[in-house]
Order: C-alpha cells, then structure tokens, then sequence
C-alpha cells in the first residue's frame, strides 16, 4: 500500500534567535526520553521531528537558553 | 544524510554485570554493583538517556511507602501491602524492603536529597494508605536524576544511552550469557555478553491508549513499552500476576496524576458531582479503583479531586509541587483551560489499562534477592513483582538485585552462548527495514492499542476475550509480515509495538487464566465476579514453554506476618456507607 503523510502540529516549539544547536549545542536532543527532537541540517537549529510527547519537560528544563518551551499535546489539550 | 539513517553493523563487548534501564531502580542496581566490587566492569544500557530517563525522568514529589521507625514497623508495612493486594503475596520480599529502605533514604539522602522533617528534626511523614504512615514528601525532589547521576559518574560505571535491549541470550544449560541491544539512532547492533543482567525496564505503560487518542500521552513515560516484560517473556523467565493490571486514578485528558497523595495529607478528598465523598482511602488499590469507576459510571459521575475548601496559602503550597515535579505540565494544563483550583475542581478520569507492579502486582517473577527464575538474571522496580513498590522500592529492590548480582558475577565466568542466536535476532529486528513497502509502526501500535482498550480493559468478559485475542492475532500478523521502518528512529518504534504485542498477548492469556475475580478493579471477570480462595488463592505464573504461552498455580508462600481475619478485607470496605 503507497503511504501519505499525515499532518500534525507538535507540541515543543524552539526559539531560533534563542538555541544555540549550531554551535554545537545538543542538550534538549540529548534528554529527551522518547528522542523526537533533532538539529535541522538545514537551519543548525534545534527542531521536534516526530510528534511522540510526552509533555515531560526536560527539553525545556535543561535548555541552557530558555529557547524551547513545551506546550500541551493539541489532542489533550 | 537522511534524517536517521540506517547502518548496518554488529559488534560485540563484554562487562561482568549488565544493567538495562537506567531510570529508578537501574541506576541504583549499578552502583551497588560497582561498590561491591570495584574492579568489575559495570555497564548501564539506557534506551533514551539515563540523565532524564524513566517514570522520575523530572523527579518525584514524595516518597509513597517509607517505613519510617517511629512512624511505621516492616510488619505493618507488610501487612497494610498483603491487605491491598488481597493476600497474594510472598511477603518475605516485601518485609525485607521494608527492614532495608530506611537505609536507602539515609543513602538518598547523603546524595542531596531532602526529605521534608518538622521542627524537631525527625522526618514528617503522612498518611495516605488506609491502615499506616508512609508518604514522605521530598522538598527537592527535581533533582533526584541528578543527584543519582553524580554518583554514577563518581562510581565509574560505563554507561550507554540510546541501545535498546531486544533480546536475552543464555547458555545451552539455561544461564544467562548477555543481551543483544540496538541504536536508536543508527540501527547498528550490539552483542553484550555478561556474567550476571539485571533488567530495570519500568512498566508496561503503552498497552492500553488514552482516552484523549494521543498515542503517547499515557500515565506512565511513553518510553516505557513493556520491552522488559518481552524479553523476559522470551527468555523463558516466569511472570507474575499479570491479570492485575495497573489503572489509576488521574486528571482527565492529562492523564498525569493529580496527586492526591500530595494534597490529601493537606485535606483535599475525591468526591462525586454533589461534592460528596464516595472512597474512604485515596491510597491506589484495585478495591478503590472499582469504587471510582463505579462511581465515575453511575449518575454520579464526574468524579473530581477536591482542593478549592483549603485556604489559598496551602493551595499555593499544594501547587508548587504538583507544578514542579513529576509532571510539571500540570499547571500548564489547567491554565489552558482555566483552572484555578482555589474555585473549581479538578476532573478526574481513570487511566488505560498497563502493567507496573509499582502499583499493583503485575511483574517478572522476582524472589527476596530478586533472582528471576533464570540464573543469573534479575528484575527490579516497576517491572518486578513485589508489590505496591513505588520509587522507593525501585531503588531498594535495585540495590539488592546490584549486590546480588555482583556476587554471582564473581562466582561465576562467561556462559557460552549460540552465535545462530545473534543471527536469528538480527534478522528479526531488521526485518521492517529490509521490506520496500507495508504497513508503518505507528499505524500497527494505534490499532493493537486500541484493540486493548476495546477488548481487555475491565470489566473482563470471556466472550470479548476470545474476539479480541483474535483480532491481536491479525494485528501480529501484519506486524510480523508488513510492517516497515524507514529509519533508524521508525525502527525503535517497530520494535517497541512488537513488546506491546507481547504485553497485550500476555494480558490477555493471563486474564483468562484466573477464573475469579480479585484486586478491585484489576482483575473483575463478569464471568466469575465473586473471589475464590479456595481455588485462587495463589500466584499465577505466566511463561513460554516450547514456544506456548503458559500459565500456572503457584502457592503463595507460608507469611512472615500474620494477618488476622478479621483484617483480611480491610481494603475491601472502600465505599462510604450512607449516614443517617
């Protein structure tokens, strides 16, 4: 069967003027439980790839410039 | 590069003592191991990140079950466990976590961190359960994967992050040899072979789906997909009570807990929809699970947890730790939706169904010394079956699984394994990448998931039984014949549905198994709706023989504490009776 790709809105937003990922920053990739975050190879910018969140927060707790904020799962919200 | 990339490889190192899962009770199993014998070489595998892994990933509020000398003796402890889970249990693990943990906390506590005392000094310990005092809150418990991770770096223990253990391996004569772990990221295979593994997975906690449909908003870390209870499963080590699930009282939609063990001690209480209380206890067993759902189904329903009597100051109180630890999103919630506890309650919903015996009893077969029935391989924390064993005992039981352990490393060498099992695994796991189209994980793990809801979440019916177990048989079906990974992080996926198969496959042939119906809520078969301890009482062991799903009697062993009769059904008097 041919796959199409489903659109979703996901729940940890990243500040690009605030992270720090392309000076080699990987803190909030590196915590996250579920690993759903990655650094954009085309902005060098921290980003959520795949929508499996826990809304837990150490991305946004251990961020060491505050540029990712966690948001409630739209689904629960 | 691709987003992910697949690469193909296999490589193989070796330590004395393996950990797998560095949430709780992993990281506790290490170090001791590593104390007990500095010269051995300790490795910790961790699936995601051992800094921010597991049901503590942002810490705890409190500690549940604290036996406290002053507050509490192991034999009341022992007992207030053997009353809440119905008698169906092997009381010599729970009385020696109970003789042992007071130590823990003095541990956990040289490691910074605080546990709340009162003005003269001694620890101020609360009431939640129903007989006893164990709930001991934690003024900075956000910090405890810190502090634990101090120590595992002072103690030099190697750790490994993002390698998914999927499979045991074990000698011809049965011993265990290692185990055989994936990359998350990459997809490269790693053989570890060990004298002695201690498995620290956590819960079961991706079986049932929440109520909101969110895949991964569950009670328990979404990370936790019962890959534990499979490859203990497929290892051929016994597994206990497993038809006692876990399902607990949570706030709705959010599906976190709410924390009535945090804002009970201060007052609050769960009522109905006329504000009136309907449970005795807010302490989670499967006796006052029934009372909630009950309730939650009659008239009477929604059921809330009560905060907005209390004065603004202890609501504040309340707040800063329900929105700092555990499930700090808590408070971001309710302002989404305009809740402010001091005027409204807060909704409350029951969760999906898992199993954890960290609440109730559903775990690998564990002994005293948390040996499994496999030499050389042990469980602890949540995915082991001493009952009702929280944080605390995550880290007690992990603590003696590490010293145990160590010992038999020390006594024994490498067992030889059979390369042709490295093979076969290899194929298997790589099986979803080697396909050019088919069915993608997500799609396969929503349907099982909600398969399990529809089927096997209580009440339990036989005839719902059978059709479920039938539909899971197709869902394996397409999941051992079409299910694709297009990367290495969809692969991490398609092997975590393959233990949520396995869980709801064990769930499901352990339900039918018990033909009574016991712990509340957990285990209610319309079928057989009275208890029966004339055939019943007893331990039901699940495990694979010759490649079958098996079940059987196991006695439940002569108690250390006696329990008097008229005690016995302590936790089944739940309900608040009408005054007059």
């Amino acid at each position: 069967m041919p796959l199409a790709s489903y659109q979703t809105s996901v729940p940890v937003v990243v500040d690009d003027a605030k992270c720090i990922a392309d000076k080699g920053c990987t803190v909030c990739v590196d915590v996250c439980p579920l690993d759903v975050l990655r650094i954009s190879e085309m902005t060098n910018k921290a980003y959520m790839a795949y929508d499996e969140c826990w809304y837990c927060m150490p991305c946004e707790a251990d961020c060491p410039t505050g540029a990712v904020t966690v948001n409630i799962p739209y689904l629960l919200r | 590069m691709a987003l992910d990339q697949i690469v193909d490889g296999l490589s193989e190192v070796s330590c004395d003592v393996l950990v797998i899962g560095g949430g709780t009770a992993g990281p506790m199993a290490a170090l001791k191991a590593k104390l007990k014998n500095p010269k051995a070489n300790v490795v910790l595998l961790e699936k995601a990140n051992v800094k921010r892994s597991g049901a503590i990933s942002m810490g705890m509020d409190g500690l549940n079950n604290a036996v406290i000398p002053g507050y509490a003796t192991p034999e009341q402890y022992t007992k207030e466990i053997t009353i809440a889970n119905d008698g169906i249990v092997d009381q010599k693990a729970v009385y020696k976590y109970a003789q042992n943990c007071y130590k823990i906390i003095e541990e956990l506590d040289s490691f910074g961190i605080r546990f709340l005392k009162n003005e003269n000094g001694d620890y101020a310990v609360k009431k939640v359960h129903h007989i006893g005092t164990y709930v001991l809150p934690m003024p900075n418990g956000e910090t405890v994967k810190k502090a634990l991770y101090r120590q595992l770096r002072r103690a030099r223990i190697l750790i490994s992050n993002r390698y998914m253990a999927t499979r045991l391996l074990k000698s011809s004569d049965g011993r265990i040899a290692g185990a055989i772990s994936v990359n998350t990221r990459t997809a490269e295979m790693l053989v570890i072979k060990a004298k002695a593994v201690i498995l620290c997975m956590g819960a079961a906690g991706r079986l049932g789906l929440p109520t909101s449909g969110y895949m991964f908003g569950t009670y328990e870390n979404a990370a936790n997909s019962g890959d534990g209870y499979a490859m203990a499963y497929h290892a051929g080590a016994a597994l206990a009570n497993l038809e006692c699930f876990q399902i607990n009282p949570l706030i709705k939609d959010y599906n976190g807990p709410a924390c009535a063990y945090v804002a009970g001690p201060f007052g609050a209480y769960t009522a109905n929809n006329e504000g009136a209380r309907f449970i005795e206890c807010d302490y989670w067993s499967g006796q006052m699970m029934l009372e909630f759902y009950n309730e939650l189904l009659s008239g009477k329903g929604p059921v809330f947890l009560q905060l907005k009597h209390l004065h603004p100051d202890t609501i504040s109180e309340i707040e800063s730790t329900l929105h700092k630890v555990e499930r700090p999103t808590r408070g971001l919630f309710q302002q989404g939706r305009g809740v402010d506890y001091r005027s409204e309650s807060i909704e409350m919903h029951i969760s999906e169904i898992g199993f954890c015996s960290g609440h109730s009893a559903s775990g690998v077969f564990v002994d005293d010394n948390a040996r499994t029935t496999i030499p050389g391989l042990y469980a602890a924390g949540d995915m082991a079956s001493v009952p009702h064993n929280y944080m605390l005992g995550a880290f007690t039981n992990g603590s003696v699984a590490g010293i145990d352990a160590m010992e038999f490393a020390d006594g024994h060498d490498f067992a030889e394994f059979d390369a042709a099992d490295v093979a076969v695994e290899r194929d298997r796991v790589m099986a979803p990448t080697k396909r050019e189209d088919g069915i993608p994980p997500n799609q396969i793990e929503y349907k099982t998931r909600r398969l399990v809801n529809d089927y096997l979440q209580p009440p339990k019916v036989t005839r719902k039984y059978e059709l479920g177990m039938r539909r899971l048989a197709e869902a394996r079906e397409d999941m051992q014949e079409r299910m694709i990974a297009r990367n290495a992080h969809e692969l991490l996926r398609a092997l975590e549905v393959q233990s949520i198969m396995d869980c709801a496959d064990m769930a499901a042939h352990a339900s039918l198994y018990r033909e009574e119906s016991r712990w509340g809520l957990y285990h209610w078969r319309t079928d057989f709706p009275e208890k029966d301890n004339e055939n019943w009482f007893c331990h039901a062991l699940l495990s694979k023989r010759d490649g079958k799903m098996t079940s059987e009697k196991r006695a439940v062993e002569p108690y250390v504490v006696p329990i008097s009769d008229d005690e016995k059904d302590l936790y089944d008097k739940q309900r608040i009776r009408a005054s007059a």
